[in-house]
Order: C-alpha cells, then structure tokens, then sequence
C-alpha cells in the first residue's frame, strides 16, 4: 500500500467519493488505464492517491514500486457526481468498505473532520487481517474524537483478543451496526463486487431506502490493478 | 445479474466524460426494456470486453456500449428510453 501526492496543475478541485483515471504508456505506445479513488478532500493542486499494489497488476507495481517525486503521470479527473458526499448533504454518514474500497469513504471522513462538522458517522470496514486495515491509526484517532463509530471486520485472521467481527460483512452485522431506516443516513458502499452486492442487498432487506443506498465496485478481490 | 464479475457505471465515468463533455455518473437513466430508473453511476457495468458494457440494475438489457477509440469515444445505445443529465453540480460546486 503506497500513498501518492500529487500535484496537478490546473486541478479544478474535487469531491469526496470521486476518483480519477491513471494512463500509462509505455515506450512501444501500449496503453493501460486503471481508476483510482482520490482519499483526500479538495486541497488546492493537491490530491493524495492510495494505491494498493496487485501483484500481476499493469499499472498498480509501476504506482506502489517505480514512482518517484518529480515524475510525471497521466490523469483524467476528477470523476464521478453519484458517489459523491460532502459536510453540506448532512447525515447520518453509514460507510460500508471492503479492502481498498475504505479510500474515497476516507475523503469523505477527512472532509467531515477538517469541516470540524458535527455529523453522525459509523464506517464498517472489512478486511483480511489487522495488518491489512488501511488508514488503521487514523481511523482510531477519528473514532476517538467522537461522532464517529468505526467497526471492523477481520474476515481471515485476528489477532489475540480481538473483539472486532471475525467474518464477512452480512445481514445480521449491519443490523447491529448500521444506522436505521428511520435516521436515514446516507448510505455508502466501497469495496469488491461480492462485498458491495451483499452489504448493499442487506441494506435494502433492512429497510432502507434503494436511492439512499449509493456503492461504487471495484471488481472482484485483487482486480486487474 | 449478481456474479462477480460486473463493476458499476462510476467506473465508465471518465468515458462518459469524453463522450457527453460532462460528469454523466449521476445522471438517471430509464431502460427501454423493463422501465427501470437509475443513475447511469450505478448501472451494471462490464469493463473486460472490448467496450464498457453498461446493463440495467432491472433486468440485464445492454443499454450503453462505450468504446475508447484513437479517434475518441463511441458511445452504442441499446435499450435506453432516456437519459437526463443531473440538475446541476451533485452538491455545491467543487472550490
């Protein structure tokens, strides 16, 4: 996992949830391009990009491994007006994310604290292991300064004493966990495909409101990166 | 239409972009098959075939087909009644 900072000339600022795309060309003319979401709230030129590393990835090892400060890259952006949330809409904020999928909902807590915006938050995040949590350390300082519930789920291994979720996201955890129908929150959901079709349909099976519910899939787990 | 396989339409985004010369991910869309509404953002997409497939949520019809070209984009419609583009920005205008 590697955070990149970026400064774009021109950029004309952004929203979180939205994403941009990276192209890369290699010498021969061969393209590849792959979407990335933008983990910071609008700063000026600047946007952060996290990227996580797919082994037999096209575009993600050149990312993670061979980037350096001062290097060039191609990008189109900024991308996206559905998945999108800022301090202004209000809440409850329900954040649902799987792996990598935690990135654009992190804009959208970043947002919220730097707004220092007094909105109801509660993120459920997955992950295989503890070690494999993005954003680990800050999410606990955001869960500390209050207003923010964050919930983990470590669905392959846990370490000793864990009293986190020890399994997928399904029905029964977002009963427990997830704002109800009548506070209607804001509902977002990143992550793999298979994660977002069940946290999205137990959504709904919950009473939530479809057109609340908004996700954004990145494809089965690994993708194409 | 719930395998694996399929992402949604933000990740068309940005050639949609190239296409229609706007943010279009929140723009809703009605499928000339089953009448189902939704935000073009949300619709099935298939991104591993030559082209972005874009089916409905509904029932599984193609209703987009966009394909990055040297040239530019070329969006094929299928079975799409309308699409309306977004009031105005989705929240306040971005600084």
């Amino acid at each position: 996992m590697r955070s990149l900072v970026l400064d774009c000339p021109g950029w004309p600022g952004h929203l979180p949830g939205q994403h941009v795309d990276v192209r890369l060309t290699a010498e021969d003319g061969y393209q590849a391009q792959r979407s990335y979401s933008i983990a910071t709230p609008a700063d000026g030129t600047r946007l952060t990009l996290t990227i996580e590393r797919i082994a037999d990835g096209e575009v993600s090892p050149y990312l993670a491994d061979e980037l350096r400060p001062g290097d060039g890259l191609e990008l189109r952006g900024p991308i996206g007006g559905w998945f999108v949330w800022e301090p202004a809409l209000g809440g409850p904020l329900q954040l649902v994310g799987g792996g990598s999928g935690v990135v654009p909902l992190m804009a959208m807590l970043r947002a919220r604290a730097a707004a220092g915006a007094d909105i109801p938050a509660r993120l459920l995040l997955s992950a295989r292991s503890w070690d494999e949590v993005i954003y680990r350390d800050e999410l606990e300082r955001l869960g500390a300064g209050g207003g923010l519930e964050v919930r983990f789920a470590l669905t392959r291994a846990q370490p000793p004493g864990w009293t986190g979720y020890a399994r997928r996201i399904d029905h029964d955890m977002l009963g427990e966990v997830a704002w109800s129908p009548e506070e209607m929150p804001r509902s977002f959901v990143c992550g793999p495909t298979g994660l977002v079709e069940a946290a999205t349909r137990a959504l709904v099976e919950l009473g939530h409101d479809p057109a609340t519910v908004k996700a954004e899939r990145f494809g089965p787990t690994g993708g194409p990166g | 239409m719930s395998d694996d396989a399929h992402v949604d339409g933000n990740a068309v985004g940005g050639m949609m972009i190239e296409a229609f010369g706007a943010e279009m991910t929140a723009a809703r869309s009605c499928c000339a098959e089953c009448g189902t509404v939704a935000a073009l953002g949300a619709l099935l997409a298939y991104t591993r075939a030559p082209g972005d497939v874009l089916r409905c949520t509904g029932c599984g019809v193609v209703m987009l087909v966009a394909v990055a070209r040297p040239e530019g984009v070329r969006l094929s419609l299928g079975a799409v009644r309308w699409i309306e583009p977004p009031a105005g920005p989705p929240v306040s205008a971005a600084p």
